[in-house]
């Protein structure tokens, strides 16, 4: 290898193309509201163009009193917020105090800082602490803003366009519940990376709510039964089509 | 994913699960050098690994999760359950986060109450547990399309090896990388049935 010029070393292995992360094309929310604090999220999570899980976990555990949406690379959403929530537990055990979430935040944005951006992890986190309501969203190279409602991943401009039109200041619980859930069915339905269930979680001073599968897309449209015949090959049984795909239209 | 071709299915039946693997080992993608080479591996007799991608980081990811769960098994005097042996599979994976192990496992297995459990994961161990069916491989929209028609819950121990079958054969015929044959491994309470299956050899 020469001393000047490029250095094509890796070329031969980037044209193997040998296979991608699983992302999570997403949409996530959160919208302060007069008690606290209301996170959303779709339930999809994509490889390339095949639905790789239809019902997965994107709000994750940070503290009793802190949570946070994650979209992105899976796995770098996955174990960034596993490492900065062990981190404030053993601070929490330090202290003898509750996590405030400027902490989790400053962890969270100096972790993907080090990283320059390679750690995959675009975030919203909420929480309530001893300062009140927060809301921040994270970005992968380790920028933030704290704003009074958020929205993130592939289906950000679909929920923020539904965020802008309905929210106002001090929200009641009902309104900023069907807020949430109204901007991340808008991500479900106009975003193709998004899609399946809506999952909220609800903080306030005294109680968490993580509401699993709140709005639930999971039946399906279509009925196959698959019966054995005496050779015990599974064949399909047609008995069922008079019910099995509903008939929208017929002349 | 595609350098060697390969197609793993995991199927949740009625307190059993079934894990299945095609038999193709190929090298840059048309030349086939063995029809017998089964992606799955043991760990114990109720929880098998399937590893599909690269082979050589196959075989290393191999080796280094069965030393970890022997080891395992002599400090703690038990095997590993399912969760806990891919939560191991899963951070295995991360540690190499910039220069990842070339594989997508599928870990299928009975935990100690012979509780079902399944999960596939991407290269760099973002696991996708599901309580009916997993795959993974370098088709796999084939597999996905045919295990959503085929699978039906709480499936018999002998429905379930039919189904899974079925689709592991149906998949494979769609993907010229992976096929020649297969091979599916039943674990039920009392203990794994392993059976190869025929399928096209072109």
């Amino acid at each position: 290898m020469g001393d000047r010029g490029f250095n094509f070393s890796r070329k031969l292995n980037q044209s193997l193309d040998l296979g991608a992360a699983t992302k999570t094309g997403t949409t996530i929310c959160g919208v302060v509201f007069e008690a606290g604090v209301i996170l959303g999220a779709d339930t999809r999570s994509t490889n390339g163009e095949t639905v790789a899980d239809k019902d997965c976990e994107k709000i994750h555990y940070i503290a009793p009193n802190i949570y946070c949406c994650g979209a992105g690379t899976a796995a770098d959403t996955e174990s960034v917020t596993g490492l900065i929530s062990s981190n404030l537990l053993l601070h929490r055990k330090q202290t003898d105090r509750p996590s405030a979430v400027k902490s989790a935040l400053t962890l969270l944005k100096t972790t993907l800082f080090r990283h320059q951006g390679h750690i995959g992890a675009a975030l919203v986190l909420g929480g309530v602490d001893s300062d009140g309501s927060h809301l921040f969203t994270v970005y992968p190279h380790g920028s933030s803003d704290a704003l009074p409602y958020a929205a993130m991943g592939s289906g950000s401009l679909a929920a923020m366009a539904t965020l802008e039109t309905g929210y106002h200041e001090e929200m009641s619980l009902d309104a900023a519940k069907n807020l949430v859930t109204r901007a991340i069915l808008s991500g479900v339905m106009n975003d193709l990376g998004s899609g399946s269930n809506v999952d909220l979680c609800v903080i306030t001073r005294d109680s968490v709510q993580y509401l699993r599968n709140d709005t639930s897309n999971m039946h399906r449209t279509f009925r196959i039964s698959s019966k054995f015949d005496d050779r015990q090959e599974a064949v399909i049984d047609y008995s069922h089509c008079g019910t099995a795909t509903r008939v929208l239209h017929a002349n | 994913m595609n350098q060697n071709g390969s197609a793993i299915i995991a199927m949740v039946g009625k307190d059993c699960v079934a894990i299945a693997s095609d038999l193709r080992l190929g090298i840059n993608q048309n030349q086939t050098t063995a029809v017998d080479y089964s992606k799955l591996h043991k760990i114990h007799d109720k929880l098998w690994l399937g590893l599909t991608g690269l082979i050589a980081d196959q075989l290393t990811l191999a080796q280094k999760l069965r030393f970890k769960h022997d080891m395992y098994e002599l400090r703690e005097n038990r095997v590993m359950s399912p969760k806990v042996f891919a939560s191991v599979v899963s951070t295995t994976l991360y540690e190499k986060r910039f220069q990842p192990y070339y594989t997508e496992p599928v870990v299928a297995g009975l935990d100690k109450d012979g509780k079902p459990y399944i999960t596939s994961m991407d290269l760099i161990g973002a696991d996708a547990s599901a309580d009916d069916f997993v795959v993974a491989g370098d088709n796999v929209e084939s597999l996905f399309g045919v295990c959503e028609s085929f699978y039906r819950k709480d499936l018999e121990p002998d429905e379930l090896f039919n189904v899974i079958g079925n689709c592991l054969n149906a998949g494979v015929n769609r993907d010229c990388l992976s096929g020649w044959g297969g091979i599916v491994t039943l674990i039920t309470k009392d203990g794994p049935i392993t059976r190869t299956l025929k399928n096209r050899m072109d």
